[in-house]
């Protein structure tokens, strides 16, 4: 549905974004992560036709982001940085007013506008004015906005940020439904967990170059290494390290417990079990230590700042 | 949450035929002008001024004009107040339309500044369709508000006391001028509006608009008590002059404003930062590259292979308009020449030889020196000016400056041949150097041309910051490369070798 590549932008003497590729096929979610100022908007605006870029090539729903800018913009949904409402107006006004441009009938736009705002609890607002609405509020008009048109494809700038953890949640639940219904989002956010929670893929972009890319279960593996399984005993034993040397390279340990890598946790794992319980002593627990993609994206960004990566990677 | 699909979505699909085009093009601006124009209607701050000029200003302007008509009429003066009363017309016409420049700047840098215009700019609608949409909402509160104004003054004084019977066509006239120059207003807030990120900034450049055309506003005052056609049927020629003026400047406005008013420049620019070093780093890398890539020049002969021509083949329309205007300017000098009141007396063709004797005693290396620093100078100035000129007024000023020289020749032309005197000398003046010199300042003229004009039209691909640059680029480049060694060359011959053949052309020696 998005395929991008090598996407160049340059402002005046400023490489904003250096040949970004992209592929978002349809149904799925790519959350590009990055810090202030790695080139997510730019990137964005040049998949809405916003901006042009100095080179490459990119379709978005099959149309072409140069040749065919208008058809690229029917099709997308944008939900932009700055929310950007007009604030006199009321929001029924607001939604008719994009309904007009992108030429729903009438009865349609009516529907559609009814319909999205009770989805995200605004119906009392409905003839409010906008500058009348708090930030939270605004920021699920903008996100109606963008779906008003029943866009194939949507392009959301941080579509979270400024909401209560509800509210939050009822984005996170609509992303999801609509992903169910084949719709491709491109969503750029700060919010790990939640980019974590909704995307297929992860691309983080930094100073304009995409530095990693792919499923979240693939950077994990790729930038801090396979997963870490915990055992926990009952009591404190001692020398249990130095028992289980032989079938895993323990990394951390404590009185309790003990952190080791596998890359063959179903062979490992049982073999581990087998091993304690013969020695008398009783497991609590044997579970692998979740990784975030907080871990990921700092480990990434870290090694792409040239600090040598450290001896939790690989495994 | 999952719909059905929608039914109409607007795909910015061109329409088969220009008719339907045009009126798809101005459904989808009108839906940008009817929520502006809804949008300024509940501000005060422009409601209160267009109803007060409305509808308190006009019997405030009759008033004043009632008692001037009869002050003056008590010293004699019928016609000063007779003239009062039009010009008055324009006052209440011109203060409504004084607020369109507000809500011009409001209506694009305001947006900017409150970044609601990214999500219209991420619409399907076109950049044509916004900046009409748009421009036509500056304009339609403060016109309907100006000729509500009007019609309130004018139908308290045609059918109030003074009984005022106005020449239909100057109602006319100044109902035009109000109109074009809310255009200029509105084009030139565009403009303005597109080199700011703030409204503060933008209401500071917005002088740039207001004094030109409140010096305008007195011209046209004076016309419409001075001009001796104030009572003509076909309305005042100065006014109808100015109105022409209006529209070949809003013409070029709105070609600017057209290629200013796209997502590009709108977004691209952030901050308004002078960037003087960059820029100069830019327009230096743009005159010594010899390709698209960027490479410079490795000698001299690769710059004029890959930079000079390159340039002089970017310049090749401007150069063709250049030389369609040198002739009408020769052709219009002649014209002149040919009637009666602009006929000269010229010398006998006695007093010839003695020129021919006296350009002998010239012929002197200390004075041909001196000339030829005079002749550099002063073509190397004219230019110089035109350049500078052109670069505010969209290349306009070029096609003025220069050409006026070549009036002059064909004035003179039509003078020699009206007086029988055989104007071969005239061809031994001018030609001689002209060889050279002509096709030099055709080309400097083009140049300049080019780089005012570029910012109308910035090829594909470019903004016109980045069009205006590399348009620099190209002209200091000719400049150096073909201007300059043109000019001194030309000076040579006019101060050296010219002299001679006229004084052989008039039989001296």
């Amino acid at each position: 549905m998005i395929e991008a590549y090598e996407l160049t932008k340059v402002f005046d003497d400023f490489l904003a974004v250096d040949r970004v590729s992209l592929s978002i096929p349809a149904g799925s979610v790519l959350a590009l992560l990055g810090p202030n100022g790695a080139g997510k908007t730019t990137t964005v605006r040049m998949l809405t036709c916003i901006l042009a870029p100095n080179s490459g090539r990119a379709t978005v729903a099959g149309y072409d982001i140069i040749e065919q800018p208008e058809r690229v913009r029917a099709q997308v949904g944008v939900l932009t940085e700055q929310h950007g409402l007009y604030e006199r107006m009321k929001a029924v006004e607001y939604l008719d007013f994009f309904g007009r441009v992108y030429r729903l009938e009438a009865a349609e736009r009516r529907r559609r506008a009814l319909n999205l705002m009770e989805r995200f609890g605004l119906t009392n607002a409905l003839d409010k004015r906008l500058g009348e609405y708090s930030k939270g509020m605004k920021q699920k008009l903008a996100l109606v906005r963008a779906m008003l048109h029943n866009p194939p494809v949507l392009l959301l700038d941080e579509p979270t940020s400024a909401m209560d953890p509800h509210s939050a949640k009822l984005v996170r639940d609509a992303i999801i439904e609509l992903q169910r219904d084949e719709r491709t989002f491109l969503i750029t956010t700060h919010n790990l967990t939640e980019a974590q929670q909704l995307a297929d893929k992860i691309a983080i972009i930094r100073s304009g170059r995409i530095i990693a890319s792919g499923a979240f279960e693939e950077l994990a593996r790729q930038f801090v290494g396979d997963p870490v399984m915990e055992l926990r005993t009952a009591a404190p034993f001692n020398g249990l390290v130095k028992d289980v040397s032989d079938l895993v390279t323990v990394e951390s340990s404590g009185d309790d417990w003990i952190r080791y890598r596998t890359t063959d946790p179903y062979s490992i794992n049982p073999a581990l079990l087998r091993r304690v319980t013969g020695l008398g002593v009783d497991v609590v627990t044997l579970a692998p230590v979740s990784q975030t993609l907080e871990d990921v994206y700092l480990q990434v960004v870290k090694e792409d700042e040239g600090v040598p990566a450290n001896g939790e990677r690989g495994g | 949450m999952a719909s059905a699909a929608v039914k109409t979505v607007n795909t910015g699909t061109i329409r088969p035929g220009v008719w339907a085009q045009f009126r798809w093009t101005m459904s989808n601006a009108l839906i940008i002008t009817r929520r502006e124009v809804r949008d300024s209607f509940r501000d005060w701050r422009i409601i209160a001024p267009i109803v007060i000029l409305t509808f308190l200003f006009p019997f405030l302007a009759q008033f004043v004009a009632g008692q001037f008509v009869n002050y003056v009429t008590g010293f004699g003066a019928e016609l000063i107040g007779e003239r009062t009363i039009p010009f008055l017309l324009m006052v209440v016409g011109f203060f409504p339309i004084s607020i369109s420049l507000v809500i011009a700047l409001e209506t694009f840098v305001g947006e900017k500044e409150r970044r609601s215009l990214e999500p219209l700019l991420s619409t399907p609608l076109t950049n044509t369709e916004l900046y009409i949409g748009k421009t036509l909402a500056a304009m339609i509160p403060p016109l309907v508000s100006s000729f509500g104004g009007m019609a309130v003054y004018m139908g308290s004084l045609v059918f109030g006391e003074l009984g005022w019977r106005p020449q239909p066509m100057l109602i006319v006239q100044i109902v035009t001028l109000t109109t074009v120059q809310a255009l200029v207003m509105v084009t030139g807030a565009v403009v303005v509006s597109s080199q700011t990120t703030s409204t503060r900034a933008a209401n500071l450049l917005a002088s740039f608009i207001i004094i030109p055309m409140t010096l305008l506003i007195q011209g046209e005052s004076a016309i419409m008590f001075l001009a001796p056609d104030a009572e003509s049927s076909t309305g005042i020629g100065a006014l109808w002059a100015i109105i022409l003026g209006m529209v070949v400047v809003v013409t070029l406005l709105l070609r600017v404003g057209n290629s200013i008013f796209n997502r590009e420049e709108l977004l691209g620019r952030t901050i308004d930062q002078l960037n003087l070093k960059s820029a100069v780093r830019r327009i230096w890398r743009h005159m010594r590259m010899v390709d698209a890539t960027g490479r410079p020049a490795r000698s001299l002969v690769e710059w004029y292979r890959g930079g000079v021509f390159a340039s002089l083949g970017r310049v090749k329309t401007a150069a063709w308009i250049t030389i369609a205007v040198f002739l009408l300017a020769l052709a219009a000098g002649f014209a002149l020449g040919q009637t009666p009141e602009w006929r000269l007396t010229l010398v006998a063709t006695g007093s010839l030889s003695e020129t021919a004797t006296n350009l002998g005693q010239y012929m002197n290396i200390s004075t041909q020196l001196g000339g030829f620093r005079f002749i550099l100078w002063q073509n190397a100035r004219i230019l110089l000016a035109a350049t500078l000129l052109a670069m505010f007024s969209f290349g306009v000023a070029a096609l003025v400056l220069t050409p006026a020289v070549y009036v002059v020749l064909g004035y003179l032309f039509s003078q020699v041949l009206l007086s029988g005197v055989n104007p071969t000398f005239m061809f031994a003046g001018v030609l001689t150097h002209g060889i050279v010199e002509i096709p030099v300042i055709v080309i400097a003229t083009a140049a300049a041309l080019y780089l005012g004009a570029v910012v109308t039209k910035p090829p594909k691909g470019m903004t016109v910051g980045q069009a205006w640059t590399a348009a620099l680029g190209d002209t200091i480049r000719i400049g150096i490369g073909v201007v300059l060694p043109g000019l001194v060359l030309a000076a040579a011959i006019e101060a050296y070798i010219t002299p001679r053949v006229v004084l052989l052309a008039l039989g001296g020696g």
